[in-house]
């Protein structure tokens, strides 16, 4: 018998016990990742399985950090918003959009009227498309090879191009600036955005016929993974997952920012805040995005795009501290900012909806199956480079 | 009925089949190599240093100045000043890059060296195909290899090439005009000097202060 | 003409026998049609995973492979060259055994899935006259042997020593053998009815013509949800999707083949698709009237072609299924299987003998159809409303 023969030390089993302490059997201890097909990434769930039920699980996270934070205190503000690009890298127009609105608030700069219409255009398709993707990605897990994926797929793409045609980059923009943004849409611009606004809600259709109501989607999700209200709130759950839980808080309604107070949308809330009611509340949330930019592309007015006050290079805000958020499409994703006068931040911090949703995994998982447990991770829709950063 | 949705859920599944045939909207794949897409609107790769007529070294609009170097994000820029100047394009002597590398490995294609510089003198590509073979010599451009022709650059990005060549054109014409007003400065404060010269020479043997020549700035 | 088309293959067989002494004809018989059997069956195996990506691939409205044709040249042949570097990159992959496998079973058990597989097919009939062995009981052995696949699969989930392995090999016991049951018990009404296991004398009960449509059993009440089950239980016996949970990707890796790679991980996809093809081909000569063509009109069709491009037919609707549905949880599996499969497999078995008793005309349909219809709603219904399954409204803050 060499060394190579002896089992590798992780292949434990753990005895399970009962109350009085006696054996009944024994757990096995999986580790989940960070190489495994539908952690989304980098992600790590340590699962002890009974059978196949999930009786302990720790997510384990880090393994895409880049020191974020650090590097955003080490240079200039301009030079940071390509680096918030990349903490959630499907939505980085909002993720421009929340940093440009912090140091706005703490520079006293003030975004011009088209600007602001064009900022609420691109967060509205930054919704749609990373919801389109998310339950594309989310019945992938459930099972489905792939094609739910590839037709979100094909109409994100339409969205990417059209950021790609303004911005010049598919995913990473780019494209906010401190009282402003970057360079202005034109009037062919426009007409596209609309056609494909107006095809979305076609699209929709088509995805609920082919998955809304199937009957192995409707076993798979509905009374899985449920967060109670209570909990969601008491772990500062923001975003579509606590309005499925059924709590009506979103920061469009409740901070109006932007100029989200002259558009007529709804907020869908949840009832049970299963994995289905946050599937579903994603849908409809695209619905009133649609609505949204329909007004948006409707009313824009002509004018400049830039503050004149603002300017590139040697920004230097005020001394003072500021924290700004938006609705990412996965929650309230937040900056704060503590300025010393210096062209660099003192304090720079994010505030991650996906990280911070992250947290109550365990909470729903307990309980369910293995099978379960990939289903929920999905429909928390995380993306590690905002988990970890 | 259980299955039903399992129907009609296959039914559009065939749907896409079928239309993936006939509807350039149900296919969307571009067949690479062979097909390729019209370029989009303001698409960036990688920048690359924009010269005036005909020769890269001599033409080079980069004065060498380094903001971009400090405020790019990922710090992948490196420039080394010259010690003597050579002319711009507006006449005036001006320092000059003797190194200007970009390590295309770092950037992240971010733009903001473009915006904040001053001379109009680094611009967006749009080349996208640049696998090599080797990692480290052949992905860091060296000033010759980022070198291109403002005529290029009209070529990728028209409206922002001539907009860029509007505040080119501004400068020179604001640069010139202020060489005219300073060389008819010069030609009536040297006038004048001459006049009070003759006139204090006439007046009293004192020396006339020199005049001092107006410096171009 | 036609026949002579039809019997080509049965009389090449007796043509090459013919070359052979008399007292070698009942050994080399066996030997060529088995490595017939081993020649065609791969080739159609590496014909179908292009099929099969290529469909999947326009599903999803891409192109699927498109681009390898014959090698040295230009030619593309749309994609169909690519069966080739595959099988080649499969065969010249590094074998990778785990340290702490054990090693013998590890290595068997992609072989103990694959001989099994193989033998089913001494009893399937191709064509007219064209069976390798045609036993008496020719489907119970088909089941027999059938079941070995399990011990395989157990085999290499076992031996690899992996945790995903474990769980995948564990899933596909309890699956393949809760799932063995409706599938032998949607089989057992056309046993009743026939009156034969034998499989050629299965396929003789379908093979005559009213009014020019054949008697296929599918055609019939019994023999329609009978193919429905049998169908929903291959998909499951297969572990293709809705039911590949031993393999649930998302889940569990690649279940209890992780820890396989390079040749013997080339044996397992082709025991499974072999499998798949095996047991499509029974469920075409018990319920789709095997190798007879389905109008009268249409008989001078060679009887090989109607069987293979039956199977074709049924593996689309397998890929189809495979690219539209996610997958199944392993209680809900379980359910689905115990408390909707085997009831109506069960009341099946009695709705196929009252057919038998009745006199034949429309009254007998009208009680048959309604006992099947009657049942499946109502057995639909539960499964559904037990778990409190539907559709949901939303309301809307202000």
């Amino acid at each position: 018998m060499n060394a190579l023969a002896t089992p590798p030390k992780n292949f434990e089993v753990k005895p399970k016990l009962a109350a009085n302490g006696e054996e009944l059997g024994e757990l096995l201890e999986v580790s989940m990742g960070p190489h495994h097909p539908s952690t989304h990434g980098v992600f790590r769930m340590d699962v002890v399985l009974d059978g196949e039920k999930v009786v302990k699980l720790k997510p384990v996270f880090g393994y895409l950090h880049r020191n974020h934070e650090k590097i955003g205190e080490n240079i200039s503000y301009l030079a940071n918003m390509p680096y918030t690009d990349r903490l959630d890298y499907f939505c980085s127009m909002t993720n421009n959009w929340a940093y440009a609105l912090t140091i706005e608030k703490l520079a006293g700069l003030v975004v011009p009227e088209r600007a602001e219409y064009i900022r609420a255009i691109m967060a509205e398709l930054t919704r749609l498309q990373n919801h389109t993707c998310l339950i594309g990605f989310f019945v992938q897990d459930m099972g489905a090879l792939g094609t739910p994926m590839m037709y979100a797929f094909r109409e994100r793409e339409k969205i990417l191009d059209l950021f790609e045609e303004v911005s010049g980059a598919r995913m990473m923009c780019n494209y906010m600036r401190f009282g402003g943004v970057r360079v202005d849409v034109n009037d062919e611009w426009i007409a596209k955005t609309k056609k494909v606004v107006a095809d979305y809600s076609k699209f929709l259709d088509e995805f609920g016929t082919f998955l809304t109501e199937n009957e192995i989607v409707l076993a798979r999700t509905q009374f899985v993974g449920v967060l109670p209200k209570d909990l969601a709130i008491n772990a500062s759950i923001t975003g579509p997952m606590l309005r499925a839980a059924g709590v009506n808080y979103d920061l469009r309604k409740v901070d109006k920012y932007g100029i989200y107070s002259r558009f007529n949308f709804q907020v869908p809330v949840g009832e049970h805040g299963d994995i289905y009611d946050r599937y579903m509340i994603r849908v409809l949330e695209m619905r009133e995005s649609i609505k949204i930019l329909e007004q948006a592309l409707r009313d824009i007015p002509v004018g400049p795009v830039m503050d004149p006050k603002a300017k590139l290079r040697g920004f230097r805000p005020k001394a003072g501290e500021v924290y700004g958020r938006v609705e990412a499409p996965k929650g309230e994703l937040g900056f704060y900012v503590i300025s010393d006068g210096s062209p660099n931040p003192y304090r720079y911090r994010v505030r991650p909806p996906s990280f911070i949703n992250l947290t109550i995994l365990e909470d729903m998982c307990l309980g369910h199956n293995i099978s379960d447990a990939v289903v929920i991770l999905g429909s928390v829709d995380i993306v590690l480079g905002e988990v970890d950063r | 009925m259980l299955g039903e949705q399992i129907i009609k859920g296959m039914a559009v599944t065939a749907r896409n089949f079928f239309g993936s045939y006939f509807s350039k909207n149900r296919l969307t794949t571009v067949q690479y190599p062979e097909e390729r897409l019209p370029q989009k609107g303001n698409t960036r790769q990688f920048p690359f240093l924009v010269y005036d007529g005909d020769d890269a070294e001599k033409g080079l609009r980069c004065v060498a100045c380094q903001i971009c170097e400090k405020e790019c994000p990922p710090k992948c820029i490196y420039i080394v000043k010259s010690k003597d100047k050579k002319p711009d394009y507006k006449g005036q002597p001006q320092i000059y890059p003797l190194t200007f590398d970009i390590d295309i490995s770092v950037c992240m294609s971010c733009q903001i060296c473009v915006e904040v510089c001053p001379f109009e003198s680094i611009k967006m590509n749009t080349e996208f195909e640049l696998s090599t073979a080797d990692r480290f010599g052949d992905l860091l451009l060296t000033k010759e290899k980022l070198a291109k022709p403002n005529s290029y650059y009209q070529k990728i990005h028209p409206a922002d090439a001539a907009e860029s060549d509007a505040v080119i054109a501004a400068e020179k014409a604001k640069a010139e005009a202020k060489a005219k007003a300073a060389a008819e400065a010069k030609v009536k404060a040297d006038a004048e000097a001459k006049a009070k010269a003759a006139a204090a020479a006439a007046a009293a043997p004192i020396a006339p202060p020199p005049a001092n020549p107006p410096t171009t700035t | 003409m036609f026949d002579q088309l039809d019997q080509i293959f049965v009389n090449a067989l007796h043509w090459l026998v013919g070359f052979v002494p008399e007292v070698l004809r009942p050994l080399v018989t066996p030997l060529i049609c088995i490595s017939f059997i081993l020649m065609v069956f791969p080739a159609f195996f590496s014909i179908i995973t292009i099929f099969e990506r290529k469909g999947i691939g326009r599903i999803q409205n891409r192109y699927g492979p498109n681009r390898v044709g014959i090698p040295f040249t230009k030619i593309r042949l749309a994609g169909f060259g690519q069966f080739l570097p595959d099988g080649l990159k499969m065969l010249t992959k590094e074998d990778i055994v785990p340290r702490a496998a054990d090693k013998l079973v590890h290595f068997l058990a992609p072989v103990v899935m694959l001989i099994p597989v193989l033998l089913s097919y001494s009893v399937l009939p191709f064509g007219k006259n064209m069976t390798l062995a045609d036993y008496d009981a020719g489907l119970l052995f088909f089941f027999a042997v059938g079941g070995a696949v399990e011990i395989a699969v157990f085999m290499a989930g076992w031996s690899s020593r992996n945790k995903y392995s474990l769980l995948g090999a564990m899933r596909a016991i309890a699956q393949m053998v809760s799932y063995e049951i409706p599938l032998i018990l949607s089989a057992v009404s056309v046993v009743m009815i026939v009156g034969s296991l034998k499989l050629t004398d299965i396929i003789a009960h379908q093979n005559h013509y009213t009014f020019g449509i054949a008697h296929w059993h599918v055609f019939t009440p019994w023999g329609f949800i009978g193919f429905v089950l049998f169908f929903i239980a291959s998909l499951a016996e297969s572990n293709r999707t809705p039911f590949d949970l031993p393999e649930a990707e998302s889940e569990i890796i690649a279940g209890y083949f992780t820890e396989y790679s390079g040749f013997k991980f080339a044996l397992f996809f082709l025991g499974e698709y072999l499998g798949m093809f095996a047991i499509i081909g029974l469920g075409i000569t018990l319920f789709l009237g095997g190798w007879t063509a389905p109008f009268s009109f249409l008989a001078w069709i060679p009887s090989w072609i109607w069987f293979f491009g039956k199977l074709t037919a049924i593996i689309f609707v397998f890929i189809w299924i495979r690219a539209t549905l996610p997958r199944l949880r392993m209680d809900q599996l379980m359910n689905f299987a115990w408390k909707f499969m085997l009831p109506l497999a069960l009341i099946n078995i009695l709705v196929a003998g009252i057919w038998h008793y009745m006199a034949a005309d429309w009254q007998r349909w009208l009680v048959c159809g309604a006992l099947i219809a009657g049942a499946y709603v109502l057995l639909g219904r539960g499964l559904m409303q037990n778990q409190k399954l539907g559709k949901r409204i939303y309301r809307y803050a202000e």
